[in-house]
């Protein structure tokens, strides 16, 4: 038999390595759970991490939303937290944030949400636990590598942590870091250590993000199983691939620009530096532009944006049709738009600079580009709108914050079309308008896939379920309470309040609004208490939770049909081939509801689409159902 | 007090956590049945349908009820343009924002699960596609020109003879800079040459220097083209004149402009929103520091052009005001200076030339 199968699955490497999964049984606890090459324990990883990293995030939103929605509030009593951040008015005894803290709380909590949650904890966490399992592989193409990514990671983590504490504070330029401000200590205190650490923990950063993004790219190209066609993969995988490609092109750019930065800084360069009078001194950097240092900057921080979405949007394919009990809706098109969009996101950056003195001309062309992006984006909107059509729909928390996901993806995208059009952003550039949009679009509809990804593959994960009730509530404490933060920040951008404001009370033109901005705050931090309610899930769960059925929700995808307990190696014995797409549910005939990509369309003739039939011959001449009745036979056992 | 607070929080908590293990364990030993549980499936998509009624109402709500307090008056005449392609961009928005919401929630509502019923097995249908692809690249072209359109004539270059104006941003207060009754020319200026008294950086080796003259606050003639010429002395900062829809960045090493003509004086706008002390005011948008949030520049518009013209004559001189920087004039100018300056002639006996290296 095994002779047979050798020579039916000739370019599958690691196929019938039976040893293999041995040698996980014999590691210790360090090899096992510390510096892991198994994707699946590295995945946990970069969760856990990721998961720390958002209630960092979190709080610290909380903290500067303290001072925004209660602005002559009494602070002193988070002086045991913040110490002296926290300014004692001798007079009055009043506490107040320190405005120079409140910009370095802004920019943290940027840099930490949409680099160390949104891009390791959910692309590394998803893209790790996934492709192997997804694409039928025993482990990434180089496991190694990918400990290592998550160990530079790790170290980026301690340095970026560590960077909170020094006396000087963290960087406090915007998590843009836009030079001179970064670059130069005398003009903010946050520009000295902590914009250093900042800088050398953002290159740990990107070298992480590019380890983990080669062995992804080279996984899903030269690992899939049998049968795993690209036009076979779910979109899940589709997404993970074009997500790494992206980062692996984009990245590099912000290691340079972060290097030419470090030059300015430490060594007398004059990249970004020119014509300088600060502190009563004319600097001798001449001859640089700010402005370049800012295309350097979106080339990767537009991309980045996709870089933080395509996942979640492959996330909530795969839930929204596993849920519907519907195949997604124009599985090519989704592939068309994601492909589209990840071309797309390198030419349209400079749209976050028309009004930087950037050559008006550029701007055209790039409201060109930009406002073009919104039509794949829209094409996924309509494409799950019409996969809920006609289902049957399952809300499982999962299905719930997917579903949620596409309403942020609709309510913070429109308001794109605003801000893309050139003309319309003089006016919203840099307001509320702008910290609306973005947080809808890609802080929330991302935030809220990672975690429709958690509750959905939890039970690969760690082999048990959530609690469904738990997670249902903490569905709609969140859903409704991330409305309530961004939705009123629209009508504050459009009265044209700035961002990065400390307080507005200086200006007649920005008063009023206390009420709003008191209402967010008030809804920031009953969100930020409600993700509580997931963490007690969570963690409860992992040790106390009602152990998984081998396939909770009916689904289709590879990654069930691994043990439920799935040692380094993933499957015990062959890897399973595949003969089918992913998004067979409900097929018309069919006696279930769903049909694995791993059955054959031999052993389906009741529900076979005539086309399917010819397949048949295929199936057979390959020696693919060889493997299917051994796999019986292994059932017998 | 501390204490009984910390005490309480953990009482809470340990409640909270006994009736989910109680939860928990009842729905051990009473297993729900299939109806049940598609009853409390359904449920979520009463409460999507309840979310998006309510939203939506709310969101009506406020958008009427306070438009007054977040539709900002436009006073700019490229402002009017820019705020007409804003409102259509929203009624397109809202219309589609409104229609795949609740088409989106009904159908969470219509489809939720049900045991007797099946999914349809609709994998793909090219019209549907082609349709959603094209009607939204239409939409989007047309906004697309209309904005680029607007666009082009904004950032177009400025007549000869609109009213050049410089503004300076540095940590953190803005100054304005005009050209002076004289010559109607802004002098050269040189980043090295800025002290604490120069702080334009004038080089007075230029003679359009001399009748240079400096306001903290911002004066506009009404009805006529204005330059604004933008600099930075020290980090990013950003012009922004919410009433005139105007924000360009002021970049150090790069001096950028915008051109815009305002239509509304001060005094208008004060009859218009019916406040008496409505006073027009520049913000910045780009991030600069500790004091970023305080950097506000007063502005204020003449009633005409001629009010504003006496205004400008009625200005000192940056020279007169400093009359210790003569001794940078180079010799052959110092008359020049004097006149232009409107420095008393004897001032030239008491100075002796300075070089400026």
């Amino acid at each position: 038999m095994a002779t047979v199968d050798i020579h039916a699955h000739p370019p599958v490497p690691h196929h019938d390595d039976h040893e293999h999964e041995h040698e996980h049984h014999h590691g210790n606890f360090w090899t096992n759970y510390i510096f892991s090459q198994d994707h699946k324990v590295i995945a946990k990883q970069y969760l856990i991490t990721g998961i720390i990293w958002a209630l960092i995030g979190g709080t610290l939103s909380v903290l500067f939303r303290l001072q925004l929605g209660f602005p002559d509030a009494d602070l002193s009593w988070l002086r045991p937290l913040l110490g002296g951040w926290i300014v004692i008015d001798p007079a009055t005894q009043v506490g107040k944030l320190d405005t120079e803290f409140y910009l370095a709380l802004v920019t943290m909590h940027g840099t930490i949400m949409v680099f160390f949650v949104l891009t390791a904890g959910l692309s590394g966490t998803f893209s790790n636990f996934l492709i192997p399992l997804q694409i039928g592989a025993r482990d990434m193409a180089s496991g190694f590598m990918n400990m290592l990514s998550y160990w530079f990671f790790f170290l980026s983590s301690a340095i970026m942590f560590t960077s909170l504490f020094i006396s000087t504070g963290p960087a406090g330029g915007g998590w843009t870091i836009y030079p001179p401000l970064s670059a130069l200590p005398q003009a903010i205190s946050g520009s000295g250590l902590g914009m250093t650490l900042w800088l050398v923990a953002m290159v740990f950063f990107i070298v992480s993000t590019l380890l983990g993004g080669v062995n992804y790219i080279t996984t899903v190209i030269n690992l899939r199983t049998q049968g795993m066609s690209f036009s076979r993969l779910p979109l899940t995988i589709w997404a993970f691939f074009f997500t790494a490609i992206i980062g692996l092109l984009s990245f590099p750019v912000l290691f340079g620009a972060a290097l030419m930065l470090v030059f300015d800084r430490s060594f007398g360069t004059s990249f970004y530096l020119s014509d300088i009078y600060i502190a009563g001194e004319a600097l001798a950097h001449e001859g640089g532009s700010p402005i370049l240092f800012q295309h350097l900057f979106w080339f990767l921080g537009h991309p980045e944006v996709y870089i933080v979405l395509l996942p979640a949007l492959g996330i909530s394919s795969e839930i929204i049709a596993t849920n519907s009990r519907k195949p997604i809706f124009g599985y090519k098109a989704m592939i068309g738009s994601m492909l589209f969009i990840a071309i797309l996101s390198f030419v349209v950056w400079a749209h976050h600079m028309f009004v930087t003195g950037m050559n008006p001309f550029l701007g055209s062309i790039f409201t060109l580009l930009t406002l073009i992006i919104a039509v794949p984006s829209a094409v996924k909107i309509f494409n799950y709108v019409t996969t809920l059509w006609k289902g049957n729909i399952v809300f499982t928390p999962a299905m719930l914050f997917s579903i949620g996901l596409v309403s942020f993806f609709l309510t913070g995208g429109i308001t794109g079309i605003f801000l893309g059009n050139s003309a319309v952003d003089i006016q919203l550039h840099d307001t509320y308008f702008v910290v609306a949009h973005f947080h809808l679009v890609m802080g929330s509809a991302s935030f809220f896939g990672m975690l429709a990804g958690v509750y959905h593959w939890f039970p690969k994960m760690f082999g048990r379920m959530m609690d469904d009730r738990l997670g249902k509530i903490h569905f709609w404490l969140t859903f409704i309470g991330v409305y309530l933060v961004f939705f009123p920040m629209h009508y504050i951008g459009i009265a044209g309040f700035p961002r990065r404001y400390y307080s507005w009370t200086n200006f007649e033109t920005f008063g009023g609004f206390t009420d709003l901005n008191m209402l967010v705050s008030v809804a920031a931090i009953a969100t930020l208490s409600a993700q509580f309610i997931f963490l007690f899930n969570f963690f409860y769960s992992i040790f106390r939770g009602r152990l998984a059925p081998a396939n909770p929700w009916n689904s289709t995808t590879l990654e069930w049909t691994t043990p439920r307990f799935p040692g380094h190696g993933n499957w015990i014995g062959e890897i399973p081939s595949v003969y089918r797409w992913p998004y067979d549910y409900s097929k018309p005939g069919a006696k279930e509801d769903f049909i694995p990509q791993t059955i054959p369309y031999s052993e389906t003739p009741e529900s076979n689409f005539p086309h399917e039939n010819e397949l048949i011959k295929l199936e057979m001449s390959n020696g693919s159902t060889i493997v299917v009745e051994e796999r019986k036979d292994h059932g017998h056992h | 007090m501390t204490l009984i607070i910390g005490l309480g929080v953990v009482l809470v908590l340990a409640i909270l956590y006994l009736i989910f293990r109680i939860g928990n364990l009842v729905g051990l030993v009473k297993a729900k049945t299939q109806e049940e549980e598609d009853a409390s499936n359904g449920l979520h998509g009463y409460f999507f349908m309840f979310f998006t009624a309510g939203g939506l109402l709310l969101f009506f709500w406020y958008s009427i009820k306070y438009w007054d307090s977040y539709v900002k008056p436009v006073a700019s005449k490229h402002g009017a343009i820019t705020d007409h392609l804003f409102w259509i961009t929203m009624a397109i928005v809202v219309i589609s924002f409104v229609i795949i919401s609740i088409v989106m929630f009904w159908f969470t509502f219509k489809y939720r699960y049900d045991k007797n019923r099946k999914a349809e097995f609709f994998p793909d249908n090219h019209y549907l596609e082609l349709t959603w692809t094209i009607v939204p690249a239409i939409v989007l072209t047309l906004l697309i020109f209309k904005g680029l359109s607007s666009w082009n004539d904004i950032t177009s270059p400025a007549k000869p003879d609109a009213e050049v104006i410089e503004v300076i941003g540095q940590q953190f207060a803005w100054t304005a800079r005009y050209p002076g009754v004289k010559d109607n020319e802004l002098g050269v200026f040189n980043f090295k040459l800025i002290d604490a008294t120069n702080e334009f950086g004038l080089d007075l080796t230029d003679k359009n220097a001399y009748d240079d003259f400096k306001s903290l606050e911002l004066h506009l003639p009404p009805h006529k083209e204005i330059l604004l010429k933008i600099r930075a002395k020290d980090v990013l900062h950003s012009v922004f004149l919410p009433h005139f829809r105007v924000k360009m960045d002021a970049v150090p090493g790069m001096q950028t402009h915008f051109k815009f003509e305002v239509t509304k004086s001060t005094s208008e706008m004060r009859a218009e929103t019916g406040n008496p002390n409505f006073n027009y005011e520049m913000a910045c948008t780009e991030i600069c520091g500790k004091g970023h949030f305080s950097m506000k520049f007063p502005v204020f518009v003449h009633d005409t052009e001629e009010d504003y013209e006496k205004w400008k004559a009625s200005q000192e001189s940056w020279l007169k005001q400093n009359p210790d920087y003569l001794k940078f004039v180079p010799a052959n100018l110092r008359e020049a200076a004097l006149i232009k300056s409107g420095l008393p002639m004897d001032q030239a006996v008491t100075t002796t030339s300075v070089s400026l290296n």
